[in-house]
């Protein structure tokens, strides 16, 4: 198997409320797995149950194989959302405490910190208090805590949040420099664009059961839906227009260029291949713009959830 | 080093380190030998000033009665007018005026005795007047029936009986005093342990689901470690706090009766005295004070101390469970108050119960009914213990104490299990009964 973890048929409820449904995923090993959904679909609930923190009232969750059992909290670095640091203990005494819980030794934790502490050039943080630091600066001390011991599988949830532009990027850099190292990593996030630059595979839930998963991009074919955006710069405007509107559907264009042409998105709907269309098109004028319409993650997201 | 180790280990350097834990450790003993030690200093100055009482006695029965002592001075007032007499007293800025009248008979002359003063006398010193005056009465009354004052006063018996116990240890009333004051401390001692220290786990517990770290320390460790390691360490945290204070205060006032001492042990020294001479003779004293230590030793000590050890444990660890699910259960600590009710009752009603039902008697139905409940049985048990309760009633209630006890962590454990992820709204009880099903 190919899988680093895999959850089957999950099942929780809490009380009266059924928080996930039957829900399954499966995460490659070496991946970077978008978990997503609405608020309130279930996902943290997922997350949690990886976690070990509740358990599920059926289905069962594999890690490399072996059914989750404690030992398993060493192999799992979990960012929660809903994050913080003891306010009044130091930054060092802290982080190792933290790494300590996760089954580092004293001497290993303080090695690992040191190279971390380094390595974002906060070494003369180590004696200072939470409460003295600013919030991004916490996040930072948050994210090394939840990498240090070098786990198989990271969890981060929204991960980006609180940081400025600079620093989550260097985070982001971060997270896929872990993925290169061979880590597995799944990112639960509200922010599209972070999920196109960064996962490879998604799943979408939605009111406690999954609607969508797979690869990435195999997703991105299905929802693709053969619209091009075109730009011609012709002499007969109307005459050219009226033409393809016999061949194919068009509508207004999305784009921007800077010729004063043609603007539309045309689909091929009568089974056509583009390059057909594009042959029509060279034969009105001049043809100045040409792409497919890749649907984004957030067209798909918006999509699946209002049909759903 | 094992989670639970760990876990215990940081919350009690937490406690310890705190600022205001080592400020309220090391001034507290402070300030409680600093306020005795001035209220001791205060009753003395207090005692300090003499008083002077003028006294009118138109009968001319009682002027021999009223001899001066160290701190009140009698000034008699001869032939003179009552209001001359009042406004003399007045004038000379004098205590008050006792006016004794003339009469035909000493019951006409009691119902007319009068004491002027400024404002409202003190109660001891009309105490010692009345006194005064009754005695005298008394003895004229018999005169007049022709009986001798002396040989009425021989015939009055004294009756103190001698306890004894079946097996034949001699034991006093003082002995039962002591045995109240031993049970009495060690119940105390536990209510205020739980209290204070309970309150501090509930702050806690209240601390991580604000700074918001729970979530991360419970991905790493289960919710019953974390909870019992929080426990552990307050507590350690709060022995180490209740042995200094009692070291530091013990040494402080060691000092402070050293340098002031003198005074202090003085003043304590006198009012006992007059006490005892008031109950009876020196040698009576004597036989008393030897007595009390021989019913201290009389006690049944290792029981009491063994016992303390464990119903202090079983009782300080059911309701420090209870205070941590309270702390799960609320966002922060104004919303405590609800709960804490049902905590507090128990308590409150166990020390009301060990104050006054069992110093009515300790081997009563109630005294016995609330040793057994778990919720009251560490305190009220505790008082009766010096009385001498059969052992194997002492551990059934231990049993039921700490039966009742791992039943409390569960219930907490899954209370705080749910409690510390949700955020946000106030729980009410029925949705604490809900979260138990999750």
């Amino acid at each position: 198997m190919n899988n680093l973890l895999v959850a089957e048929n999950i099942v929780k409820t809490f009380g009266g409320y059924r928080a996930l449904n039957d829900v399954s995923i499966e995460v490659p090993k070496g991946s970077i797995f978008g978990l997503l959904g609405p608020n309130g679909a279930g996902k943290t609930t997922l997350i949690r149950i990886i976690n070990q923190i509740t358990m599920p009232d059926q289905g069962l969750v594999t890690l490399d194989g072996e059914p989750l059992k404690a030992d398993h909290i060493k192999d799992i670095g979990y960012l929660p959302e809903e994050r913080g640091l003891y306010k009044s203990m130091k930054v060092g005494e802290q982080a190792l405490y933290l790494a300590q819980l996760k089954g580092l030794s004293h001497a290993e934790a303080k090695k690992q910190l040191k190279y971390w502490f380094d390595k974002f050039e906060i070494g003369n943080w180590w004696n200072k208090k939470i409460q003295e630091l600013s919030k991004g600066m916490a996040q930072k001390i948050q994210f090394i805590v939840t990498v240090l011991h070098k786990p198989k599988l990271l969890i981060f949830d929204e991960p980006f949040s609180g940081f400025d532009p600079i620093n989550a990027n260097m985070i982001k850099d971060e997270i896929l420099q872990l993925r290169e190292d061979g880590a597995t990593v799944i990112f639960s996030t509200h922010r599209m664009e972070s999920v196109e630059e960064l996962c490879d595979h998604i799943a979408l839930l939605d009111k406690s059961n999954k609607i969508l998963d797979g690869k990435l991009l195999d997703i991105k074919r299905a929802y693709k839906s053969n619209t091009f955006e075109v730009g011609l710069i012709t002499d007969r405007k109307s005459e050219v227009t009226q033409g393809l509107q016999e061949k194919f559907s068009i509508s207004d264009a999305t784009f921007k260029t800077i010729n004063d042409e043609l603007k539309f998105n045309i689909k091929i709907d009568n089974g056509a291949s583009p390059n057909e269309l594009v042959s029509h098109l060279t034969s009105k004028g001049e043809l100045t713009h040409f792409v497919e319409v890749v649907p984004s993650v957030s067209d798909i997201f918006i999509q699946t959830v209002q049909n759903n | 080093m094992n989670h639970l180790g760990l876990i215990t280990k940081r919350e009690f350097l937490n406690k310890v380190k705190n600022k205001s834990f080592i400020l309220m450790t090391f001034l507290s003993p402070l300030i409680m030998v600093g306020v005795i030690t001035l209220v001791v200093y205060l009753t003395q100055l207090n005692n300090d000033k003499v008083r002077t009482i003028s006294v009118l006695d138109e009968s001319q029965l009682f002027a021999n009665e009223f001899v001066d002592t160290e701190n009140t001075k009698y000034d008699l007032l001869e032939s003179l007018e009552l209001d001359t007499a009042k406004k003399l007293v007045q004038e000379a800025g004098n205590y008050g005026l006792l006016y004794i009248p003339k009469g035909d008979s000493i019951d006409a002359i009691a119902d007319k005795i009068k004491f002027f003063s400024e404002d409202s006398p003190s109660l001891i010193v009309m105490d010692k007047i009345e006194d005064k005056i009754e005695e005298k009465a008394r003895n004229i009354k018999l005169k007049n029936s022709g009986l001798d004052p002396e040989i009425v006063n021989n015939l009055r018996v004294k009756i103190n009986a001698n306890l004894e116990t079946f097996e034949g240890e001699k034991t006093s009333k003082m002995g039962s005093g002591l045995k109240l004051a031993a049970g009495g401390i060690a119940g105390y001692l536990l209510f205020m342990f739980i209290i204070i220290y309970g309150n501090m786990i509930m702050r806690s517990v209240i601390e991580e689901k604000t700074s918001r770290i729970i979530e991360v320390i419970i991905s790493s460790v289960k919710p019953i470690q974390l909870l019992l390691g929080k426990i552990f360490g307050t507590t350690l945290a709060g022995i180490t706090q209740f042995l200094t204070w009692v070291i530091v205060g013990g040494l402080l006032f060691v000092v402070v009766s050293a340098v002031f001492g003198i005074d202090i042990a003085g003043a304590q020294m006198e009012q006992q005295q007059e006490v005892m001479n008031q109950v009876a003779n020196n040698q009576e004293a004597q036989d008393g004070i030897n007595m009390l230590f021989q019913e201290f030793w009389n006690l049944p000590l290792a029981n009491l101390i063994v016992m303390f050890v464990f119903f202090f444990i079983g009782g300080y660890l059911l309701y420090a469970s209870l205070y941590a699910a309270i702390g799960a259960a609320v966002d922060n600590e104004t919303d405590t108050q609800q709960f804490m009710l049902p905590i507090i009752m128990p308590l409150m009603l166990a020390i009301y119960v060990g104050f006054f039902t069992v110093i009515e008697n300790p081997h009563g139905t109630v005294s016995q009914v609330f040793s057994y409940i778990p919720f009251t049985s560490p305190v009220v048990m505790l008082m009766r213990i010096p009385f001498g309760v059969p052992i194997w009633q002492q551990l059934i209630s231990l049993v039921f104490l700490f039966g009742t006890f791992f039943l409390t962590v569960l219930f907490a454990a899954k209370i705080y299990r749910v409690g510390i992820l949700m955020y946000g709204k106030k729980p009410s009880y029925k949705e604490l009964m809900k979260w138990l099903k999750y």
